[in-house]
């Protein structure tokens, strides 16, 4: 559609076309003059409206990912401020008279018996603590799996690195307000939670002591940590995530979302459907049904049943305490680390707390911060990428990244070893010992199995577009011989497959010694750089040639010559032999 | 392959885009009778929900707090249920029937849009830094270095403030963490009766989770002694348990040969790992496990680590029993206990010569 379209035409919905009448002569027309001018005299919105209220969004089911994301924290607004209502975040000892008779007369923190009210006494308060609870984890689990799209498709490349650093930032602020969310309830097992925080805290070399008496009011557990946490989790972190999640969405309507490949989608285009009324209508329907999930799984799921653990008490933990999944990773670290302490001028150094409990995150979002500057450093690439990579398509990338989910998914099993062992009958001490060698090891072969198969993939790819796909339909020759019969790709299958992968970028050999024969200034530097590069780049198949596209053509033209024509739509057969049709 | 990297150059597309497939009409687009029933199934949708969303109203009202719903094996907050149930039905309802909308019966024409680089043009690029050379020049901040380097200073120092009223979020921490309420003579009481404890009490084999008789003592007028946090505080260190083994099995260190009662230790109860409450007792090794991260200790061994991460031993209580046969503390823990903090050794060290 011409721009001019946008002020001379109104898109007439269901009749499947669009009609041009002059818009101030529509229904809709006459109506919005007046409001519109009105706000427009004021705002001058119009040049925005003009430019965004039919922006196009291309559609893919991974796009929803994030969105889930943000719906589960409108979702996280919504229950939270009704949660503050009833909510009270002292830690002053109460003896509690509630409805819940096995706590009956037992001392407790205020904020604890008021989480129990919420629960037992406030009607449909339970569903609201756990409408929060289920919210929380969906919310962190959105993100996680949105950022694993992002990273396997290359959508954090130019000009998005910055989006990808607002996303980590996101996922950090998603994490501290899931760990101050479900320390609040004051429950022994959120109590346990506190401690081992405290642990690492204390653990911080020199000043670690006093930043754990100044955030505890005094020693541990004091009775300042829950009014603390409660502004923190209500205000401080909701706040940043609020402006980080702007942030995020203002850079994605300025940059337009990323497509994939396919027929009529370039890197300079993007093909989807409007804002207005298509993909406002979907993102908004999206809303409510991931608000109806999260409303299922409270009516008919428990989380953090916290009548369960009893209040705290510092002399006191159950078997089988585990943080909220997504701290799982660093309480595994914490696990399988080995002993590893020592003194020097007084001061104590207590490195299989620190290592694990703060070195974990920290390591994690140090690495995948800098991967997108460091992939461009390797790669010298500085275009502007809009068409997503298949994952196989950037096999290094693909490889680093399961190899990154390996090392997380073993500390992760590091963080249940307990109850892995009671449930598979397994020594708990063989498991953390394999676990300690397997953090090393894994992530390597995870590494290069990954990489030998996105490899394997393309060359499958390159196979079917040089060769044909496999029809399976079975010739026989006249002299009684089989062989089956390959086809051509359907055009727009073979454009989506070439078109999907950018050519490398151009390389030059590095300068290591000048015209003097003195070593280039940057020598070391070029020369690290193009090692990295061979690696990055080692056994990926550059997409066929013009010319090898023409050779297929006409091989395959003639495979064609057979009395029984397979027809346009043709596109092989299923096992049982239905013909397939796409 | 790692060859002819070099001699990669971009190869131009094999195939040409064939540009966008054709428009395929749906069923509503080209059927009315198709399109009225899409049009009667969305809005039965929402009818459905609002009349979900008034049942939620009827169920608050009606379901008491306390009611089941008994399904063998579980049973149910049949209020949560209701309310829940409604309130997703009615959530799912609206959603699936705006994206059905949105689907069968909104235009369907896919738009294309051109990108645009993310750069901004080279005039507008160059305007910028006209702009900001400008401002640069007429400030005169790289002229007046004086002006310019005491705002810094005096900005910086705006940051003195914020940092020191931070200092009275918490006392400082001294050398509390070096002492617990244990002192000599102090009766180990059961953790759940609050009853003072004879050797006889424990069996071998047996773990006892014990604390000092303070958390338990009254004043004359009946009031408890500590109360409330202060109780909470003390508790988290001051935790122990006793265990009684065959003497034979003991091996004492240097020095602790009299720590024990006819074969009953009493060590901390809080890991010297992040300070969780260790209650896992295997009595035919002798080892406590710590249920959050496993560190295991032998307490026929003075308390040493024998798995996982923890560093230092679990501090042990020197026992004896007083006049009336109960156990009491001979002192307070002679080393710290607790998870490690940032300058335990010095706390030790100082700890040690008070000993001495």
């Amino acid at each position: 559609m011409p721009a001019s379209a946008y002020h001379h035409a109104f898109f007439q919905a269901g009749d499947g076309m669009s009609t041009y009448t002059p818009v101030e002569d529509t229904k809709t027309g006459k109506k919005l003059a007046g409001p519109v001018g009105w706000l427009d005299e004021r705002l001058g919105l119009a040049a925005l409206g003009k430019k965004n209220l039919r922006k196009v969004f291309p559609e893919h089911w991974s796009f929803m990912l994030g969105e889930i994301a943000l719906w589960s924290f409108v979702v996280l607004l919504i229950t939270g401020v009704f949660l503050t209502l009833w909510f009270d975040p002292s830690m002053a000892e109460t003896v509690y008279t509630g409805s819940y008779r096995p706590l009956n007369g037992v001392e407790m923190s205020v904020a604890y018996a008021s989480a129990l009210d919420i629960s037992f006494d406030v009607r449909g308060g339970l569903l609201l603590r756990q409408m929060h609870h289920w919210a929380a984890h969906l919310f962190i689990a959105a993100m996680m799996v949105h950022m694993l799209r992002v990273f396997f498709t290359g959508a954090y490349r130019k000009p998005r690195e910055i989006n990808w650093l607002i996303g980590l930032g996101l996922l950090t602020l998603g994490i501290l307000a899931g760990f101050s969310g479900y320390s609040l309830p004051d429950d022994l097992l959120s109590g346990t939670g506190l401690r081992i925080a405290d642990g690492m805290i204390k653990s911080i070399p020199l000043v670690g002591t006093h930043i754990s008496f100044f955030l505890f009011g005094g020693e541990f557990p004091g009775d300042q940590i829950i009014p603390r946490l409660y502004m923190a989790h209500i205000l401080l972190i909701p706040a940043l995530l609020l402006g980080l999640i702007a942030a995020h969405m203002l850079l994605l309507v300025y940059h337009k979302h990323t497509q994939f490949p396919g027929a009529g989608r370039t890197n300079e285009n993007v093909v989807g459907y409007p804002m207005l009324p298509v993909y406002a209508a979907k993102a908004g329907g999206f809303f409510f049904i991931v608000f109806g999930v999260i409303a299922f799984l409270s009516a008919t799921f428990t989380v953090n049943g916290i009548w369960i653990y009893g209040p705290y008490n510092p002399a006191e933990v159950t078997a089988g305490s585990q943080p909220d999944w997504y701290m799982g990773f660093a309480e595994g670290a914490l696990r399988i680390f080995p002993p590893l302490e020592f003194n020097i001028f007084g001061s104590t150094w207590p490195l299989s707390v620190l290592i694990p409990g703060l070195g974990a995150l920290g390591i994690l979002f140090t690495l995948l911060g800098a991967w997108p500057f460091v992939e461009r450093w390797i790669t010298g690439d500085d275009r502007e990428h809009h068409l997503l990579d298949r994952p196989r398509n950037a096999p290094t990338r693909t490889a680093l990244g399961v190899a990154g989910m390996t090392a997380f998914g073993l500390l992760w099993i590091g963080g249940g070893n307990d109850v892995i062992a009671l449930r598979f009958g397994l020594d708990l001490n063989a498991i953390t010992y394999f676990l300690r060698v397997m953090f090393f090891l894994g992530p390597i072969i995870a590494f290069i199995i990954t990489r030998r198969i996105c490899i394997s993939l393309q060359r499958k790819d390159h196979e079917v577009l040089t060769h044909g796909f496999e029809t399976g339909v079975i010739d026989r020759s006249p002299d009684g011989g089989y062989s089956e019969r390959h086809a051509p790709l359907p055009v727009d299958a073979q454009y989506a497959l070439t078109s999907a992968k950018p050519a490398t970028v151009a390389i030059e050999a590095p300068e290591l010694v000048d015209a003097n024969g003195v070593d280039a200034p940057n020598g070391r530097k070029a020369k690290l750089r193009a090692r990295l590069r061979r690696w990055y780049y080692a056994g990926a198949f550059d997409k066929p040639t013009v010319e090898e596209m023409q050779h297929a053509e006409e091989h395959l033209r003639d495979a064609g010559q057979h009395p029984v024509d397979l027809g346009e739509d043709f596109q092989g057969v299923s096992e049982t032999g239905v013909p397939r049709v796409h | 392959m790692s060859s002819d990297i070099e001699q990669r150059t971009p190869v131009s597309d094999p195939i040409a885009d064939p540009g966008l497939p054709a428009h395929q009409y749906r069923p509503q687009d080209v059927d009315p009778a198709q399109e009225k029933r899409t049009e009667r199934q969305i809005a039965g949708m929402f009818g459905v929900a609002t009349l979900l969303l008034i049942g939620f109203c009827v169920a608050y009202f009606t379901i008491g707090k306390d009611q089941l719903i008994v399904i063998p094996g579980t049973n149910w907050s049949a209020l949560n249920f209701t309310l829940g149930i409604t309130l997703a039905g009615a959530l799912l309802l609206i959603g699936v029937g705006i994206i059905q909308w949105a689907k069968k019966l909104m235009g369907d024409h896919e738009m294309i849009e051109m990108r645009h680089p993310a750069a901004s043009s080279v005039e507008d690029r160059t305007a910028t830094m006209a702009a900001v050379n400008d401002g640069i020049e007429e400030s005169g901040i790289g002229r007046r270095p004086l002006i310019r380097n005491s705002l810094l200073g005096a900005l910086g120092a705006m940051g003195l403030p914020a940092i020191v009223m931070l200092r009275d979020m918490g006392p400082l921490p001294g050398d509390t963490l070096a002492h617990t309420v244990w002192e000599p003579g102090m009766r180990v009481v059961n953790d759940v009766s609050g009853q003072p404890l004879r050797p006889a009490d424990i069996e071998v084999g047996q773990l006892v989770n014990g604390q000092p008789a303070i958390f338990y003592e009254t004043d004359d007028e009946g009031h408890a002694v500590m109360h409330g946090h202060d109780v909470l505080n003390a508790k988290a260190k001051a935790a122990v348990i006793l265990v009684r083994m065959r003497p034979e099995d003991i091996t004492p260190a240097e020095g602790r040969e009299n720590w024990g009662i006819d074969g009953i230790l009493c060590y901390s109860k809080i890991c010297t790992h992040v300070g969780c409450p260790i209650s896992l007792w295997e009595q035919q090794t002798h080892h406590l496990l710590c249920p959050c991260h496993q560190s295991t200790f032998d307490l026929a061994d003075n308390g040493k680590v024998v798995f996982g991460p923890a560093y230092r031993p679990l501090p042990q209580l020197p026992l004896a029993v007083d006049d009336e046969g109960y156990l009491i503390a001979v002192s307070d823990f002679p080393e710290i206990v607790g998870p490690s903090y940032s300058f335990l050794d010095r706390d030790q060290k100082r700890l040690d010569e008070e000993n001495a």
